[in-house]
């Protein structure tokens, strides 16, 4: 009977000494968990709370708006976007809303660009042996590949010489021919497996129906390859977004793009904490809204082709 | 581009279209236009630009649309000619124009560039000046030093990667609120790196007022200062670079992490095996594919930094930080020598292609040898 109790002790300590450590576990994830969340946010964080804080605030390092300071508008009065300005002209506003237009129209052109040429050539190479030379299928796609590890300034100066020349420097249409030479690699490995993953029944049995193999794609194939499709341009509109090295060499005046701009202000008027602030919190927020709606297909796009 | 009879994997017996003699012609027809066009157009240019002939355009740009336009009419002469074939040809060859006209020969013209003395603001215009570049890259110390941190920055990251994998170890633990960690980790991978420059580099990183120095004071360094010293210069440099990056590699890691056969780790579990043997016996093996991959990608972006030093530091104090990218940039401003730039660039390719064929040829033997010998293992 007394053996029985002290087993029946023992367990019980066993047990709870293993709830204990379940539970230390258990803190020290989250904990690690939340700590890394705020080494991720906490840049962001104090970008977006400085834009609303005046020179005293910043100085006398407030952090926490309303307990320590009061927010005011003073950031995005000077680049004219607070409620105040906003009606009312402001060089500076359509400075940055000529920047950002510009930013808008290189990355998408380019990524557009990139994902229609990138769609063929993956569908291409995940469906019909080609040959070119001694390169099969698996060679050309390395080639395209391949030109990931292209730095940009190893094109940067011959464009700039040919650019001259083409008279496209300082045009968004260079500008969007450049952005799509730089995401077209991860575009054309992004959709090459998104098509292998699509069963080719399907088109064997549009092409016996007597679809054309460019009917095919467009009818039957495209319309399946949509979350690929989606993923790429996302991926493609992220990377030339915040795509600095070409823009700071090829642009200026007209073609200038958002990233330059902001750039541009760091290094000259001294530090005017609030502006920067506000203008970097107005670079940054569409991709904080894209990156926390289409999280899913971002990652999509990260992992293709990468994990087998 | 030809196409042969199906030998890869997923192909289609399609049956073919007839392709009468007639088509036949009119694809020649137009392959040959259009070569023509480009040509004659190239031809004309060359001669204005050459100084041999008066007339010519202002610009080279006709000659660009008329390379798309020959291209053009490769495609429909090949479907024109070879039917079906020529269709399939055509989903892939609109890519291979695009690469030959935007990387490929640009890549040529600067290995052409790389030999010649071009300042682009001067009145000289180039000249030719054999290997003088090559001369003065091998005795530029800026040049090397810049190298040199560049194999700094490389080993940085295995640090990433130890952060990043265990990130993705605890993002594929059994935990709550998932998602909302995983968007927030992936959030300073979306940011462009000049916000970065002067949200972490500029103001956080901010000798008086910012935060990380308020921190640092804290912590008994009097005088914080992020980018005087060279090592911690560099440091600092490889911190915000860190933060931007090691998303990157945590996503593909927790994808590589997902894909891992559960059965296996359940069986370890059943038969008594801490979680920290599980790692080191299981999980990390299996993972070392996707491990290489993720460095190798990481390294290939690393190759590239330049905005952040650029922005924060302009390569100071004294070069420490200074990327090959960065460095490059700012000797092109200084001087406008579109020659001497140019050869530290195409010189700097070669070294990555040989750097990065010998590291895929060493992993790629390495992970073969590694899994026959833990397949024999558990034979």
């Amino acid at each position: 009977m007394a053996s029985t109790a002290v087993t029946d002790d023992r367990r019980f300590e066993s047990l709870g000494s293993q709830r204990a450590r379940f539970v230390a576990t258990r803190i020290l994830i989250y904990g690690v968990l939340l700590l890394w969340a705020f080494i991720c946010l906490f840049p962001i964080y104090w970008t977006l709370t400085t834009s609303f804080k005046s020179a005293p605030d910043v100085m006398q390092g407030h952090l926490v708006p309303f307990v320590d300071f009061t927010p005011d508008w003073k950031g995005w009065r000077s680049l004219g976007l607070s409620p105040d300005t906003l009606f009312e002209t402001s060089t500076v506003r359509e400075e940055f809303l000529k920047r950002m237009g510009n930013s808008l129209v290189a990355s998408l052109g380019g990524s557009l660009l990139a994902v229609a040429i990138g769609s063929l050539a993956g569908y291409g190479l995940a469906r019909f042996p080609y040959r070119f030379g001694p390169m099969r299928n698996n060679d050309i796609s390395f080639f395209f590949l391949s030109q990931l590890i292209l730095p940009p300034v190893v094109l940067a100066m011959p464009f700039l010489v040919l650019y001259k020349e083409l008279a496209f420097l300082d045009s968004l249409p260079g500008l969007v021919l450049v952005y799509t030479l730089m995401v077209l690699p991860i575009v054309i490995w992004i959709m090459r497996d998104q098509f292998m993953s699509i069963p080719i029944e399907l088109e064997e049995a549009a092409l016996v129906d007597g679809l054309s193999i460019w009917g095919t794609f467009v009818r039957i194939v495209l319309p399946l390859a949509l979350p690929g499709i989606v993923a790429a341009l996302i991926l493609a509109l992220v990377l030339s977004w915040n795509e600095y090295f070409f823009a700071a060499l090829l642009t200026g005046a007209t073609a200038k793009t958002l990233p330059v701009m902001v750039a541009s202000q760091t290094g000259s008027q001294g530090i005017s904490w609030w502006s920067m602030a506000a203008l970097s919190t107005a670079a940054i927020l569409p991709l904080i809204v894209v990156g926390v709606l289409l999280e899913r297909y971002i990652i999509k796009g990260l992992t293709a082709g990468a994990v087998k | 581009m030809t196409t042969t009879s199906p030998n890869v994997g997923q192909t289609f017996e399609t049956v073919g279209v007839g392709t009468s003699a007639s088509r036949k012609s009119l694809g020649r027809l137009i392959i040959i236009a259009g070569t023509l066009l480009f040509a004659a157009v190239l031809l004309f240019q060359v001669l204005y630009a050459a100084g041999v002939s008066a007339s010519g355009f202002a610009s080279w740009r006709p000659v660009f649309y008329a390379y798309f336009l020959w291209a053009a009419s490769v495609v429909l002469g090949q479907i024109l000619i070879r039917g079906e074939q020529g269709q399939r040809a055509a989903f892939v060859l609109p890519a291979v124009f695009f690469t030959v006209a935007l990387v490929i020969f640009p890549t040529a013209f600067g290995l052409y560039l790389a030999f010649t003395d071009w300042n682009l603001s001067g009145s000289v215009g180039r000249r030719f000046n054999g290997f003088d570049n090559i001369v003065a890259l091998w005795n530029d110390p800026f040049y090397w030093n810049a190298l040199r941190n560049m194999v700094y920055y490389g080993l940085a990251v295995f640090f990433e990667y130890a952060i990043a994998f265990g990130l993705a170890v605890l993002l594929n633990a059994d935990i709550k609120a998932q998602r909302f960690f995983r968007i927030v980790f992936l959030l300073p991978f979306m940011l462009s790196p000049v916000a970065v420059s002067w949200m972490v580099g500029k103001s956080i990183m901010e000798n008086r007022f910012g935060p990380a120095a308020r921190l640092a004071r804290l912590l008994g360094w009097d005088n914080p200062a992020f980018f005087t010293d060279p090592w911690i210069a560099r440091l600092s440099i490889e911190v915000m670079d860190a933060w931007v990056f090691i998303p990157l590699i945590m996503i593909l890691l927790l994808a590589g992490l997902q894909a891992l056969p559960k059965d296996l780790l359940e069986a370890a579990r059943v038969d008594g095996a801490s979680p920290w043997q599980t790692f080191w016996r299981i999980t990390f093996p299996l993972m070392l594919p996707v491990s290489i991959t993720a460095i190798l990608i990481r390294i290939i972006f690393k190759l590239k930094l330049a905005d952040i030093v650029i922005n924060v530091t302009s390569g100071g104090p004294g070069g420490a930080t200074d990327t090959v990218s960065s460095f490059i940039y700012r000797e092109y401003r200084d001087r406008s020598n579109v020659g001497y730039g140019t050869a530290l660039a195409e010189f700097y390719l070669i070294a990555i292609v040989i750097f990065i064929t010998i590291a895929l040829l060493v992993t790629t033997r390495w992970v073969s040898r590694y899994s026959t010998a833990r397949a024999v293992d558990r034979v």
